[in-house]
């Protein structure tokens, strides 16, 4: 079985009074097992609900998921998730929320061993000293280690992880970038992951795929990151391509996301009436195909 | 910084009290002899509200229940705490009986559309029927139970007026209950009784506790109409019976003893209700 996670013609539509709002049409992905893919694409452009919907959390419309060989149908502990906001219960302990979904998929387990798997994933985040107090008592950062353990203490076939640093400063951010790496490595977890941070998905992705605009996205691009891993912050940042990565995927939020959908890159026009959209002749690649190999881009 | 709160605190609330005094005073009735027309001395009533006694004439006269508060020295002769603690027997049964039936159907009502639907129209038309109506209905309903037929029929009266506060604000949190909570029950696959005592119930927590102090405000208020009308002993009865002989002054001091007494059960209730509320 060559891929974990399948997603065929994935579509999502709301019915509206003028007929179906289509947000996201056609999404085709596959994902190797142990792969870490990242989703960037505008706020507003659906990538958050294509992640809702392999969650289980936002019903499918048409197209399927297949995940380690069975179709998907609603949520399940199978995926791990890590919202945004790190959905912590807040009448629970650190410990006591991690354990809840323990107790939930190890219902086999004796409540000695459920304990220490908790105990254990809180401790790999950093909260061995702080895991009885209450996500009140938690700092934004120490809140959201909480959840990324919930995520793998449930040993999940897949982490899908929603914009998971967004509401972050920038120095925690980092921290528990590290700590995720240092977690997907050690689980060999399948993950996807969605964010608009360009440099986050550089540093911790195997493939990036980028999404045009809605409503109607689709995957515009899928960049490969070849870099081996265990990857060191520093020598991402001073590696020879990562600059000509970071442009392309910049170009690609900033005119191809626009252009592949036949709209007209917001800037790119002022002044100059509708007529032909200039962007589309100074955009590097407006109709390379997915996936980008590194080669081309080195080249 | 702290004499400032301390004044605020204490001596505003005693100046209000006595200012409330004064007034209370100045407006009262009272006696006083003068000379007739005809030369000889009788007593004049005077005072802008003429059968309102003073505040010291309701002290001086009411003082032998106040001082000895659970003395018995007849059945309807009692210190006022005792007639006081009469009625919050009944209160507390009949409140329990309110939260007891008034949370779950709160939780229905906030869990289904379809039971919201049903039984909305009935509760909002039930909801604003006053105590006094009640009271008959229940007396009748009881009949057949012989001597208790008025201790159930109260019960009911205050039961089924108790209720609606905890209903309504139980169901009014459950639908508040943020999907993000509801969410992490989904992705668990948690069992139905473990979403309610994992996460309906502490989510719903603070609202049922607005909900219960609201419910017990009205028990206590349902009590001294309940008690005017069964003849059932306790404070409202002891206030009834009092304006029946004509004693005014009594009638004063059981308002007083249900104002603090329903104080003193709000402020109980507040402080249990912020202890969830700071979860």
């Amino acid at each position: 079985m060559s891929h974990h996670v399948e997603l065929s013609n994935l579509t999502k539509s709301y019915p509206t009074p003028k007929g179906p709002a289509v947000i996201v049409r056609d999404f085709n992905l596959n994902i190797r097992k142990g792969e870490f893919v990242s989703l960037i694409g505008h706020s507003g452009c659906g990538k958050s609900t294509v992640l809702s919907m392999l969650a289980g959390l936002n019903p499918v419309t048409a197209g399927g998921i297949i995940l380690a060989g069975k179709e998907l149908v609603g949520p399940g502990p199978d995926r791990g998730v890590v919202f945004q906001s790190p959905n912590l219960l807040p009448w629970l302990t650190a410990f006591e929320n991690v354990l809840l979904g323990v107790d939930q998929v190890f219902y086999t387990a004796s409540r000695e061993e459920r304990r220490d798997i908790a105990e254990y994933y809180l401790t790999v985040v950093g909260l061995g000293e702080s895991m009885h107090r209450r996500p009140a008592e938690l700092s934004q950062g120490m809140r959201q280690r909480v959840g990324i353990a919930r995520a793998f203490a449930l040993s999940p076939k897949m982490l899908l992880l929603d914009e998971p640093f967004g509401m972050l400063d920038s120095l925690t951010r980092f921290e528990l970038q590290a700590v995720l790496m240092e977690l997907w490595a050690r689980n060999n977890i399948t993950a996807l992951m969605v964010t608009h941070d360009v440099d986050e998905a550089l540093y911790l992705s195997d493939r990036i795929v980028m999404m045009t605009n809605g409503p109607e996205a689709f995957v515009g691009e899928i960049l490969e990151i070849p870099w081996e891993r265990p990857r060191d912050r520093r020598q991402v940042l001073e590696h020879p391509d990562y600059y000509r990565l970071r442009e392309h995927l910049i170009g690609f939020l900033n005119v191809r996301a626009y252009t592949l959908k036949g709209l007209t890159p917001p800037g790119g026009d002022a002044g100059h009436g509708p007529a032909e959209p200039a962007p589309k002749a100074t955009a590097p690649k407006p109709t390379e195909p997915a996936p980008i190999q590194l080669e081309a881009l080195a080249a | 910084m702290k004499l400032k709160k301390a004044v605020e605190t204490l001596l505003y609330p005693l100046v209000g009290i006595v200012v409330s005094l004064l007034v209370w005073q100045a407006i009262s009735g009272g006696v006083t002899t003068a000379k007739s027309p005809s030369g000889e001395m009788e007593e004049v009533r005077t005072g802008l509200v003429k059968d309102l006694p003073g505040p010291a004439v309701t002290w001086e006269r009411t003082r032998k229940y106040v001082v000895e508060p659970f003395a018995k020295r007849e059945e309807l002769d009692q210190g006022i705490l005792r007639f006081t603690w009469y009625s919050l027997l009944i209160v507390a049964k009949g409140y329990f009986i309110a939260i007891v039936v008034g949370t779950p159907v709160g939780f229905l009502l906030g869990l289904s559309r379809m039971f919201t639907r049903m039984f909305d129209p009935i509760i909002q038309v039930l909801r604003p029927v006053s105590p006094l109506a009640w009271m008959p209905l229940g007396v009748v309903l009881f009949s057949g139970a012989g001597r208790s037929a008025n201790e159930l029929g109260a019960l009911f009266t205050i039961a089924v007026c108790a209720m609606w506060p905890t209903v309504l604000n139980t169901a009014v949190g459950v639908r508040a209950i943020p999907q993000d909570y509801l969410n992490v029950a989904r992705v668990l696959k948690l069992s139905r009784t473990k979403t309610l005592f994992k996460i309906l119930i502490p989510a719903t927590l603070p609202y049922m506790f607005t909900g219960y102090r609201l419910s017990l405000g009205i028990a206590w208020l349902v009590i001294v109409a309940v008690e005017m009308l069964t003849g059932r002993i306790g404070i409202g009865n002891f206030l009834w019976n009092e304006y029946n002989n004509g004693l005014y002054t009594s009638i004063i001091l059981s308002i007083l003893t249900i104002g603090v007494v329903g104080f003193l059960l709000d402020r109980a209730m507040s402080l249990l209700e912020q202890r969830f509320k700071s979860i």
